[in-house]
């Protein structure tokens, strides 16, 4: 199978279809050289010989820089791998993953703050371990914190916030890495869904105003309609690209809009399809 | 606009999820909680006393063997106003802080040493958790051969008996810091001694700190075993006190001895409990709430 790159503008949707299968569709294709990530053939096996596990199976994908991909599919399809190889956590058995040299940060779904020191200091170490200067730290800690309304709890340790407020945090920390491409590994799984909605636009705003470039992993199908220009569907073990559908619903977009519930019930029914294959 | 009310709804979120600040009450919560942890230790001592002096008045064993509490106790005010009680205490704290002072360096660099590099643990993680248990009376045979009977000997055994407790609280702290913090720290770019620095120590210091509570258990009953096998002339120590005591067959100065050794001892281990709540608290690990 092979991915074509493509920019698909909210403006240009087309019609009726508010659904499209990327494979298919032959309007709005354009080759680019933006690529931010890149993977070809990517195989990745863990253990050796007999008890070898394939996690993911020649996986290829392209993530335009700007662009917002979701990646769904159900367990162990290798969707963490995936982030783990893409941020130079592990290395793949097979294959190529480039991110053409840019800075890369990965989000877990606990937000995984220092204990031990306040909102304001566990940002501050993320631009330390870049060189930050110490002056300009403290100025730039606080400036995060606000992009992520978090004005004023700068100080308070992290047992003291809200999961929401603490997954804020996080995404100010890795805000503060300046990355250009964002790893989320399910971010906002562990949140009621009042609040994840309410992520989901900050979360949009941010990779607007930041140009941010992300890979965003999830089991909710709604949630990927929701944030994603992109979904990629994959299968599970080992982890194959079954179908890629590019979301062409205009933003901002509400996450209980008919339209959404389209594809996630598109979605659901291709999950369900690869889940009946492993049931037989 | 859109954005405006996404603002509005989520700083309301916030606040609805923070709960209400908390106001004088809590101080004055705190201050009664401290009082009200006060009395039954209080009332623990009194039944102790009074338990003693029932005892003491059964008449199972003649005054000079088993005195009461209300010759004990004016004995301890008395030597308390002298100076030998107060220069033996200083002879026997400067002892304690020298030795745990070295068990700590000790400890925490082989704790370092054995936590970081493989090897080195196989070799040595299972003889320092051997070392643990070996009681440290058993060392005093060679330490005074050794060093014979010098201050040195008293320091080798309190060494002895505290740096693998240390070394062992630094071993497990580096060993359950959480796995996923380990991969925020290296996704940020942490790594080295600032992996080190930034992430192990801090994330290892709340075991640290209870190794080094047990360490100081361990250094104190070290001492004070040491200050009675190894006599050294001419120095006021606790221990010279108690073998004095002994010696003279003064039970009410002994009593009062081990007093003052059950105070010190639980006033450092106090200060190693206090530490470890500060950090746990800070970290949300312990439930402010509890008191103790």
């Amino acid at each position: 199978m092979s991915i074509t790159q493509r920019d698909i503008a909210p403006s240009e949707t087309s019609g009726d279809s508010t659904l499209r299968d990327a494979s298919r569709s032959p309007a709005q294709v354009r080759e680019t050289g933006a690529a931010a990530v890149q993977l070809t053939e990517v195989s990745k096996a863990y253990g050796k010989g007999r008890s070898s596990l394939l996690a993911l199976d020649k996986v290829s994908l392209t993530v335009a820089k700007g662009q917002f991909v979701c990646l769904i599919g159900a367990s162990g399809c290798g969707k963490s791998t995936m982030l783990s190889l893409v941020a130079g956590l592990d290395t793949p058995t097979s294959g190529l993953v480039s991110t053409g040299g840019k800075r890369v940060t990965l989000m877990f779904q606990e937000p995984a703050l220092f204990p031990w020191l306040t909102a304001a200091r566990n940002v501050e170490l993320a631009l330390r371990a870049r060189g930050v200067a110490k002056q300009e730290r403290r100025i730039r800690a606080a400036e995060l914190l606000e992009a992520v309304h978090l004005h004023g709890f700068g100080d308070k340790r992290p047992h003291e916030l809200s999961g929401g407020m603490r997954q804020r945090v996080a995404m100010a920390r890795a805000l503060a890495q300046d990355a250009d491409v964002l790893l989320m590994d399910e971010p906002f799984g562990a949140l009621d869904a009042m609040t994840r909605d309410l992520l989901h636009e900050e979360l949009e705003r941010i990779c607007r105003e930041r140009a941010l470039t992300v890979l965003f992993v999830t089991h909710n199908v709604r949630e990927a309609a929701r944030l994603g220009d992109r979904v990629v569907v994959l299968s599970s073990r080992p982890g194959r690209v079954i179908e890629e559908i590019a979301i062409d619903i205009e933003r901002p977009r509400r996450i209980d809009s008919a339209e959404i519930a389209e594809v996630g019930a598109h979605l659901t029914d291709l999950l369900r399809k690869e889940m009946a294959s492993h049931g037989r | 606009m859109a954005a405006d009310t996404t603002d509005t709804a989520l700083a309301g979120l916030d606040n609805l999820e923070l709960g209400p600040k908390p106001g004088r009450d809590y101080w004055r919560g705190t201050g009664g909680k401290a009082l009200g942890s006060i009395w039954p230790k209080l009332l623990a001592i009194v039944i102790v006393l009074a338990l003693w002096q029932l005892v003491y008045l059964s008449g199972y064993k003649s005054p000079i063997i088993f005195p009461s509490p209300f010759t004990t106790l004016p004995n301890l005010w008395s030597q308390l106003q002298h100076g030998l009680l107060w220069q033996a205490i200083e002879t026997t704290l400067r002892r304690a802080a020298i030795g745990f002072g070295l068990a700590l360096v000790i400890g925490s660099l082989v704790g370092a040493l054995v936590s970081r590099i493989k090897p080195l643990r196989a070799a040595v993680g299972s003889m320092i958790t051997g070392l643990q248990t070996m009681p440290s009376i058993a060392w005093f045979p060679f330490a005074i051969i050794f060093f014979g009977e010098t201050t040195q000997a008293i320091l080798f055994v309190i060494v002895l008996g505290a740096a693998p407790s240390i070394a062992n609280g630094l071993i497990a702290g580096v060993d359950y810091t959480p796995p996923l913090l380990l991969r925020a720290g290296k996704t940020m770019g942490l790594h080295g001694f600032a992996l080190y620095r930034h992430l192990i120590l801090p994330a290892s210091l709340p075991t640290f700190v209870a190794g080094l509570k047990q360490g100081w258990a361990f250094a104190w009953r070290s001492l004070m075993a040491g200050e009675l096998l190894v006599l050294i002339a001419g120095q006021a120590s606790i221990g010279v006190l108690l073998s004095n005591d002994q010696d003279q067959l003064d039970m009410a100065s002994a009593i009062s001895i081990m007093i003052v050794i059950l105070i010190i001892g639980i006033c450092v281990d106090a200060l190693f409990g206090q530490a470890d709540r500060t950090i746990r608290r800070r970290r949300g690990l312990a439930d402010a709430t509890v008191g103790t």
